[in-house]
């Protein structure tokens, strides 16, 4: 919102006040500032000057040679507006004068020679006319300096409007000097107004309002005789600087009542209104606004009515049947306030946000009607002495707000600062904003004027912030809290995570990503991914991408897709959540989820399950302390990207905490022939549920051990796990532990058959082992094996 | 010295070693040269063999020749059994004093011929190349992790516990609880993705605001409850080089009985100094976000043009960071905490602009997008 600084000087005086500094405070106390404009300083050295001589052009059929006499002198230029004529009043930039980026020389215009320049009044940057040369009405002397009668001259700043949301009184002039006065610690004017108890024996407005709960308040009146057709100068320079376009006097009013007030209006001509109904109906119907559009009107939408003809959106836009012509003379002035729920949901069901009805969402003072009405009286008696008032004031107050008192003491403030501010400050402050205090020592009781009663200001914390802002948050001291030291309550959850993302990443060289909590539609089925119904987002703007996730792995094969054309090795993870269905009170199962996938055309698809393999088990082993197990599942059936035969569940002691698999032959092939794709999803929240195991250190015996490879022989179908389960069966207190050094497997030497090596390490913690004694233990071991099928190569 | 004696000594110096033995063994039997005058040739002629040793294997021999069961040094100990005790004893001492000196000597010599040879093999080292490069494509974290790390660390440090929230919320955990009536614009469908079950994606993370509350309950006295609950959030928007509908934010509260405006501030500026390292002035102003009151917007000092105005800044000198406040007290009610005992402030901050700010990130799609080309770059 733009805000003229000689508008504010009406309402309180601005005199030494230093501008730029109190803009500043404004944006530190009360809204933020984002632009200030130097309106009029390009404008110098115009003046009055009167046509006395419109002559032809030689070379020219559209200019004209004019000779304007500016009192001092008569200067003869070329003037190329249709609308000169000898006796009109013109503003005049004489030689070394400036108009906007132009500086006025002696130029010659098609051979003749021109000594100035009559202005248009968008060259003087106050509207944005520029069919022909300004015409000044009244009478000044000619050669007066023409910023003598118009205010070109000003300070224009803009307030981010969505830092006022919360405060409707700030959607006017009149609100801001306000705030600007009580930061001056100045007087506040009171308006100017008309009193309309003046009028109360004329005849009421035939008004109904059927909707009580859309409409809070419907205040209007009836003039006659409006023989003013135009503005006066001010009033437009004043319009076009805070944004509005001087249109004619009736609608230049109702805006100029806005931004004075922050009260729309609308005027309707009384010519074709009788009565005003102020309603719902029961059809949907279409009606033509002001601004010549159709619009379909729903059955939840507020309207005014002549009888049962829709006259104007209330709140929102008039109707253009209703509105103000040329030759309009009888006017309707409609000042009403409604339900900030019900415009904004109007306005936006109807895509038509105009400036009443941002204003009206904001939930405005309704007891600001009247007074705009005599304010509107005020300002249109000035200016056309002549207008008639036709009906007395005719006011339906449906709804009202409460009075709010708040109680609160110096006390309460002083805790919520954490400083000291004086009670008289509080006083002084609260009383300049419009608060009605009571106070006795320390002890307050303030009354909310009506303009902050309608949603901002309701408890005690709210006045903190009034007496907080004025003061000045830069003047606070800043000190910490006087707060014991006691230790945090630590989260292994979370170190945990970054442990696996530091492990992945510059460990095993992987890449962390981060994807939707929606499965990508276009992508799934362009891999051929099949997901299983999940719930869903009902108003998505992607509407594709409606299905929440269950789990990650196909937003990452979707990444995979994305990149193998770039990158012949890969392998990306991300911790992201998932739903797994819905729980039993109706609520998601969100779940967080770990995914892994590697992919790469360099290692074969073995490899590069087994690169992923351990992987997961370094990284549960580390943050655990307990080695993963794994087992055969069947999730191939639930999920189709899933190998049906070279996938594994993970386990954590009991728990199952998630699987690892290759990627289906029918989806690798979609995504890239070549590539070799194992992945990985682990549930974190399953995987906290075991603690991690408490690390025990064993003591080292003294005496040397003894290391025996054996090769064993045995089926190919013989997994590792069923091997060193014989050999966990055979007690030997000496065996310290064992682990494989090589599978060999070859076809032509070893029919059906592998060589499994394993290292057996022997030691004793109370002596050297005796050679036969390990050879004992060896052919012990052995022996058990070969009841199983299982022999020494 | 030692190496232009070269090779060919090494024969030399035997036939040599094996004449004097033979000269020695005549002498002494014809009775000639006295034992001292035998030691004094012996001595020399070892220095003289000594000097012209180049190899371990050389000195060796030397070694043999003089100390061993036949050596020279050996001989003349051997010899002293045939002398007086009294004469014994002189020559005794003269004779193990050599033998102590070429044993000395011998083992120096050792070490001289071992600096020799080491010194040889770095000399012939091969020149390895370390410009090659070596690194593997290293892994990366998401530039979101690598900024949230560095900042719940920061607030790991004033004792602030980091706390976690559901992506998924209910209505109430993310209006209702933060003040946020039903009417608000905020709860305006299209900003919010609603699901079937009538739960939500989480709007912003003062969704966790209330669970928190609930999960550490009023703060013991003088012990404030310092949280801060990072979080993805959504806002159902069409997306765009800076508009996305998936984002993280980072928020944070500190609830005690005596917890002012005062202290806002000064935590504050102490936090974003630490995270912007630098000593970062701030300023506070009025702002309204329902569960806060008084509310605030908090500005830092431009760093490009040290507060003196430039485009960054839009010439104010300010940067607007984030929203902050007094939490209000029907939000600390519904946490379970008496505002009328307690006070709190909590502000948000925006992880995926402070990364962007941070790595001068022009396109928030990056964060999402899975493409490695750009993801790959974040190595620390």
């Amino acid at each position: 919102m733009l805000i003229s600084m000689n508008w504010i000087s009406e309402f309180t005086d601005l005199d030494g006040v230093d501008i730029k500094e109190l803009i500043n405070r404004f944006t530190l106390s009360t809204a933020e500032v984002e632009d200030i404009y130097e309106m009029g300083n390009n404008i110098k050295d115009v003046v009055v000057g009167r046509i006395i001589e419109v002559n032809d052009h030689p070379n020219s059929h559209k200019l004209h040679l004019v000779k304007v006499d500016i009192g001092s002198e008569v200067v003869e230029v070329v003037c190329g507006a249709p609308n000169v004529y000898v006796g009109a009043l013109v503003p005049f930039a004489k030689l070394g004068g400036r108009v906007g980026d132009l500086e006025i020389k002696e130029v010659s215009i098609a051979g003749v020679v021109s000594r100035g320049m009559c202005c248009s009044e968008k060259e003087l940057g106050i509207s944005d006319d520029h069919s022909g040369i300004m015409i000044i009405e009244e009478n000044y002397p000619l050669g007066t300096d023409i910023k003598e009668f118009m205010q070109l001259e000003d300070i224009v700043f803009e307030v981010d409007n969505k830092s006022l949301t919360n405060r409707p009184d700030l959607w006017g002039h009149y609100g801001i000097a306000r705030e600007i006065a009580a930061l001056n610690k100045r007087q506040l004017k009171p308006l100017e107004l008309v009193d309309s108890s003046l009028y109360k024996d004329l005849a009421p407005i035939d008004l109904r309002v059927d909707d009580n709960q859309k409409t809070y308040r419907f205040s209007c009146i009836t003039m006659d005789n409006i023989r003013k057709k135009k503005s006066p100068i001010n009033m437009r320079i004043r319009l076009t600087y805070c944004g509005m376009r001087p249109i004619n006097l009736l609608a230049d009013l109702t805006n100029y009542l806005m931004l004075e007030m922050g009260q729309p209006m609308h005027a309707y001509d009384n010519r074709k209104v009788k009565d005003i109904r102020v309603k719902t109906f029961s059809e949907p119907f279409e009606f033509l606004t002001l601004d010549g559009v159709s619009r379909k009107i729903d059955t939840n939408t507020l309207m005014i009515c002549d009888s049962n003809e829709p006259i104007g959106i209330a709140g929102i836009m008039g109707g253009e049947l209703s509105s103000i012509a040329d030759d309009t003379t009888s006017v309707l002035l409609e000042c009403a306030n409604f339900d900030a729920t019900s415009i904004r949901k109007s306005a936006t069901r109807l895509g038509l946000r105009t400036d009443a009805s941002a204003r009206y969402e904001k939930t405005l003072d309704p007891e600001m009607t009247v007074t705009a009405i005599e304010r509107f009286m005020k300002l249109l008696k000035d200016i056309d002495p002549g207008v008639k008032v036709t009906s007395c004031l005719t006011d339906s107050y449906v709804k009202r707000f409460k009075d709010i008192v708040v109680d609160f003491d110096k006390a309460y403030v002083d805790k919520y600062t954490g400083i000291d501010i004086s009670s008289d400050m509080m006083e002084e402050t609260l009383t300049a904003l419009g608060f009605k205090v009571e106070r006795n020592g320390d002890a307050f009781s303030v009354r909310v004027p009506s303009w902050r009663a309608t949603k901002d200001v309701t408890i005690k914390a709210d006045i903190v912030e009034e007496i907080t802002r004025i003061y000045g948050y830069d003047n606070f001291d800043a000190y910490s809290t006087k707060s014991l030291l006691s230790p945090i309550r630590h989260s292994v959850e979370r170190d945990n995570e970054y442990k696996i993302k530091t492990m992945l990443s510059y460990k095993y060289d992987m890449n962390e990503v981060h994807s939707y909590i929606w499965y990508e539609t276009k992508i799934n089925k362009e891999l051929g991914i099949k997901t299983e119904p999940n719930i869903r987002i009902i108003n998505s703007v992607t509407a594709e991408n409606d299905t929440i996730r269950s789990t990650i792995i196909p937003s990452l094969l979707g990444f995979v897709y994305k990149n193998a054309d770039n990158y012949p090795e890969m392998g990306i993870y991300e911790i992201g959540r998932v739903v797994a269905g819905l729980k039993e009170d109706g609520l998601c199962n969100e779940r967080k989820r770990l995914g892994v996938v590697i992919a790469s055309k360099m290692l074969s698809e073995k490899e590069v399950f087994f690169k992923l393999k351990e992987a997961i088990e370094y990284l549960i082993l580390s943050i655990k302390n307990i080695a993963p197990a794994f087992s055969e599942n069947n999730i191939y059936k639930k999920y189709n990207y899933v190998h049906p035969v070279n996938s594994s569940s993970i386990h954590l002691k009991a728990q199952e905490i998630g699987y690892m698999s290759v990627l289906n032959p029918i989806i690798r092939d979609n995504i890239d022939k070549k590539l070799n794709v194992a992945f990985a999803e682990i549930d974190i929240y399953d995987m906290e549920k075991t603690d991690a195991a408490v690390l025990e250190y064993k003591e080292v015996s003294k005496y040397p051990g003894v290391t025996v490879d054996l090769s064993l022989l045995m089926d190919k179908e013989i997994r590792y796990e069923t091997l060193s389960g014989y050999i966990d069966l055979y007690p030997c207190r000496y065996l310290d532990k064992y682990y494989l050094v090589d599978i060999f497997e070859d076809e032509k030497l070893l029919p059906g058959k592998k060589s499994v090596t394993v290292r057996f390490e022997f030691v004793s913690m109370e002596r050297t082992l005796e050679g036969h004694e390990v050879q004992n233990m060896v052919e012990g071991l052995l022996a058990v094996l070969k009841n199983k099928n299982i022999e020494l190569r | 010295m030692i190496k232009d004696k070269g090779l060919k000594l090494g024969g030399t110096t035997m036939l040599s070693s094996l004449r004097m033995k033979a000269f020695l063994l005549k002498q002494y039997f014809l009775g000639g040269l006295s034992m001292t005058e035998n030691l004094d040739k012996i001595k020399k002629q070892f220095y003289e063999e000594l000097n012209a040793v180049n190899s371990k294997t050389e000195l060796e021999k030397i070694r043999v020749s003089f100390l061993g069961k036949k050596g020279l040094v050996t001989e003349q100990l051997k010899n002293l059994r045939n002398l007086s005790p009294e004469e014994k004893k002189t020559a005794g001492m003269k004779v193990n004093s050599l033998k102590n000196e070429i044993e000395q000597a011998i083992v120096n010599y050792q070490t001289t011929l071992r600096e020799k040879e080491y010194l040889q093999e770095i000399e012939n080292a091969e020149r390895y190349d370390y410009t090659i490069p070596t690194r593997r494509d290293a892994g990366t974290l998401h530039p979101i992790t690598i900024v949230q790390k560095q900042i719940e660390d920061i607030f790991k440090t004033m004792g602030f516990i980091i706390e976690d929230g559901l992506e998924i919320q209910t209505e109430y955990n993310n209006f209702e609880t933060v003040n946020i009536p039903k009417d608000h614009p905020a709860r305006d469908m299209q900003d919010t993705y609603y699901l079937e079950n009538g739960q939500l994606l989480k709007t912003h993370t003062s969704a966790a605001q209330n669970t928190i509350m609930r999960k550490y309950g009023a703060p013991k006295k003088g012990e404030p409850l310092k949280v801060l609950f990072p979080g993805r959030c959504f806002r159902n928007e069409n997306i765009d080089a800076s508009h996305e509908n998936t984002f993280f934010q980072l928020e944070g509260m500190m609830i005690g009985d005596d917890i002012s405006i005062s202290n806002l501030i000064y935590f504050m500026k102490v936090l974003l100094s630490e995270v912007f390292e630098r000593d970062v002035k701030v300023r506070l102003r009025p702002g309204f976000f329902p569960f806060v009151e008084p509310g605030f917007e908090l500005d830092i000092n431009c760093a490009i043009c040290s507060g003196r105005g430039c485009p960054t800044c839009k010439n104010s000198g300010w940067l607007e960071l984030l929203p902050c406040g007094m939490i209000h007290p029907n939000v600390l009610q519904m946490g379970g905490i008496d505002p009328d005992r307690y006070t709190g402030f909590a502000f948000g901050l925006g992880l995926t602009r402070l990364a962007m700010m941070k790595y001068n990130i022009k396109d928030i799609r990056l964060f999402n997008s899975g493409n490695l080309k750009q993801l790959k770059q974040f190595t620390r």
